[in-house]
């Protein structure tokens, strides 16, 4: 199955909760929609699967106009957060459920039922709950339950809203690396919704970053990662350290930076700001840095440190202290980053005073 | 510790005097004469016909503030529209507003000199005074049970699953069947229930609007008053026993299906 997704837009009243969205989703593609709450993805889910609609925009399946289809027909399987399995019904009724509703000319003998749901029971590793009630089982359980329901379908395009959400950190990880394999055994077209980076990276061939209503950036996990398109993007996955700074012959200048590992960038002369994650900096002891340690602690395997300077707060993550000489708090220091993302402008910070030209800065 | 126990002796003794003496005293003064007595009172064509009639009103009401009941529920709970806090508040009104106004706005509206009446009348329709407005006023007084009891159950189960169906290929009325009514149902049989209790002890907008002619518009509360103002008390009590068993019957249900919930 592929899907296009054009301008679409939808508002609910004042609130813009979609504003021109466009994206294409290849056949047997696990896609993931990533972005923080508000920024529109579970409306995209719902308006995929029929239960909600654009204002504007169109919605293409296979070359067919899906938003003339109903909900009803569309064939999507969709996977909620909470499970929204059905509690007066079994396990078995509840993943027969789409296929007990078909009109009696398509709908399979009862017999072809019972098998079918004998198949996904045991796919799904849950064979030996058939005869339960949703409220006798755990939630990854359920989560299994709910997804065997959506696929007895043989739904066109699976869609799963925050799958995970509601489960516990282990779990979670187990249940990612299992869609992961059902997903490869069916082949069946996957979107699913997540605010979570770590499960989209994990989880999708292609993640798709949301951000109020647009879509932000497309791509794989390292593309998006290491060369995020927008501050949004930057910040979104962890660069929590805007550093304002001034571009001169594509290399970033600050007092107290260090910007020697990073690449030259083909951008004009002028203000900007680099974004940076706590942990691609590096700490080394500088007298005349204008950064000066105000706290250190420690996380067990990392040491978090806490600077300020130039009138900006900001986090370091480093390694457990080796060597003699540790840093202490009231240390002056330079950073030192071995990675980071600049973009033109200053962000959200006035940017510093201008620096007294010099030759060769921060070599 | 006295404290404590004074209280629990007061609410004893007055649960005593309110509750359990007025219903002892129905009983015992149903069979004051005999079982004889009863029965004959029991089977007085016009008290078995205030039996028959009521229980005709009730089976029609019924159904009718079920279908109500749920659509209202559903309309308010799963949809926002423009006047749905103006719906919520106009399903409430028969409970705050006494039946007995219900019962003369009837009058109003439907009787001789009334709005409707003479159209009505000409076209050979009697309301007042007769079976369809004992239906009417005492359809007007229930419908709001159904309705209150369905509609916290639903707002609160929210509609997921309801969408889940839909994306399983479900039709509307399959969604109705098989998801949204087994969720509702120990509810909607609790408001059932009331309902039903309501309609068959309903007496003050009933009393305008049907005449109170015997073994023809008499429902059994109002069997009970005629019969007392005839000074026939053994018939009065006895018509009043049939009457306190069935709301002891409904009240039996009722706790059977709190304890099911």
């Amino acid at each position: 199955m592929t899907m296009q997704v054009t301008s679409m837009m939808k508002r609910f009243g004042e609130t813009e909760v979609l504003r021109g969205i466009d994206l294409n989703v290849r056949d047997g593609e696990l896609i993931a929609l990533l972005g923080p709450s508000g920024s529109g993805k579970t409306t995209l889910l719902k308006i995929i699967a029929g239960l909600d609609w654009p204002d504007a925009g169109s919605l293409s399946v296979d070359g067919e106009d899906w938003l003339r289809v109903r909900a009803q027909d569309r064939r999507t399987g969709f996977v909620f957060q909470h499970y929204a399995l059905f509690p007066h019904m079994k396990v078995r009724d509840n993943i027969a459920f789409g296929l007990n509703v078909m009109p009696k000319d398509r709908r399979p003998p009862a017999a072809k039922i019972a098998a079918k749901v004998d198949e996904l029971l045991q796919f799904l590793q849950i064979a030996h709950l058939g005869g339960r009630y949703p409220a006798e089982l755990s939630g990854g359980q359920r989560q299994r339950v709910a997804l065997g329901r959506a696929l007895a379908i043989g739904p066109k395009v699976l869609l799963l809203d925050e799958p995970f959400g509601a489960l516990d950190a282990a779990i979670r990880r187990d249940l990612r690396r299992w869609l992961r394999d059902v997903h490869d055994k069916t082949g069946t077209t996957t979107i699913f919704v997540t605010h979570d980076q770590e499960e989209a990276f994990e989880l999708a061939d292609r993640v798709v970053v949301m951000g109020a209503g647009r879509i932000e950036q497309v791509g794989t996990a390292d593309e998006i990662f290491d060369h995020p398109a927008s501050p949004f993007v930057a910040r979104f996955l962890g660069a929590t350290v805007e550093l304002p700074v001034i571009l001169r012959a594509g290399r970033a200048e600050a007092p107290g930076l260090d910007a020697s590992m990073l690449e030259r960038r083909a951008l004009p002369d002028g203000f900007a700001t680099l974004f940076l994650r706590p942990a691609e900096i590096d700490l080394q002891r500088d007298d005349a840095s204008p950064f000066r340690i105000r706290q250190i602690t420690s996380t067990g395997a990392l040491r978090r440190v806490m600077l300020d300077g130039t009138g900006i707060v900001l986090e370091a993550e480093l390694p457990r202290q080796r060597g003699a000489d540790p840093l202490k708090v009231g240390d002056h220091v330079r950073l030192r980053p071995d990675a980071g993302r600049i973009f033109p402008g200053a962000a959200r910070k006035a940017p510093p005073a201008p620096i007294p030209l010099k030759k060769e800065t921060h070599r | 510790m006295t404290a404590r126990r004074l209280l629990i002796a007061a609410a004893l003794i007055s649960t005593l005097f309110l509750v359990v003496v007025p219903l002892a005293y129905i009983f015992s003064r149903a069979f004051g004469q005999g079982w004889a007595a009863y029965q004959a009172n029991i089977l007085h064509p016009d008290t078995l016909h205030a039996i028959w009639l009521t229980a005709v009103v009730a089976v029609i009401v019924l159904p009718i503030n079920i279908a109500f009941g749920i659509a209202a529920a559903w309309l308010v709970a799963r949809f926002r529209f423009w006047g749905r806090g103006l719906l919520v508040l106009l399903i409430e009104i028969p409970f705050s507003v006494s039946p007995i106004i219900a019962g003369i706005c009837y009058l109003l509206l439907y009787g001789r000199q009334g709005l409707l009446g003479p159209l009505l009348l000409e076209n050979g329709i009697q309301i007042l005074f007769a079976v369809p407005g004992i239906v009417l006023v005492t359809m007007f007084v229930t419908s709001p049970f159904v309705a209150r009891e369905v509609l916290p159950l639903m707002e609160a189960q929210g509609s997921e699953q309801e969408q889940a169906a839909v994306t399983l290929g479900a039709s509307g009325w399959q969604i109705f069947r098989r998801v949204t009514l087994p969720n509702i149902r120990w509810a909607l049989l609790y408001g059932a229930v009331l309902c039903a209790a309501r309609a068959v002890g309903e007496f003050g907008g009933v009393s305008v609007v049907s005449g109170s002619i015997r073994g023809q518009t008499n429902t059994l509360p109002l069997q009970v008053e005629l019969l007392f103002n005839d000074l026939n008390v053994v018939g009065a009590f006895a018509a009043a026993s049939t009457l306190t068993l069935i709301a002891l019957v409904a009240l039996a249900v009722k706790t059977l299906l709190d304890r099911q919930h």
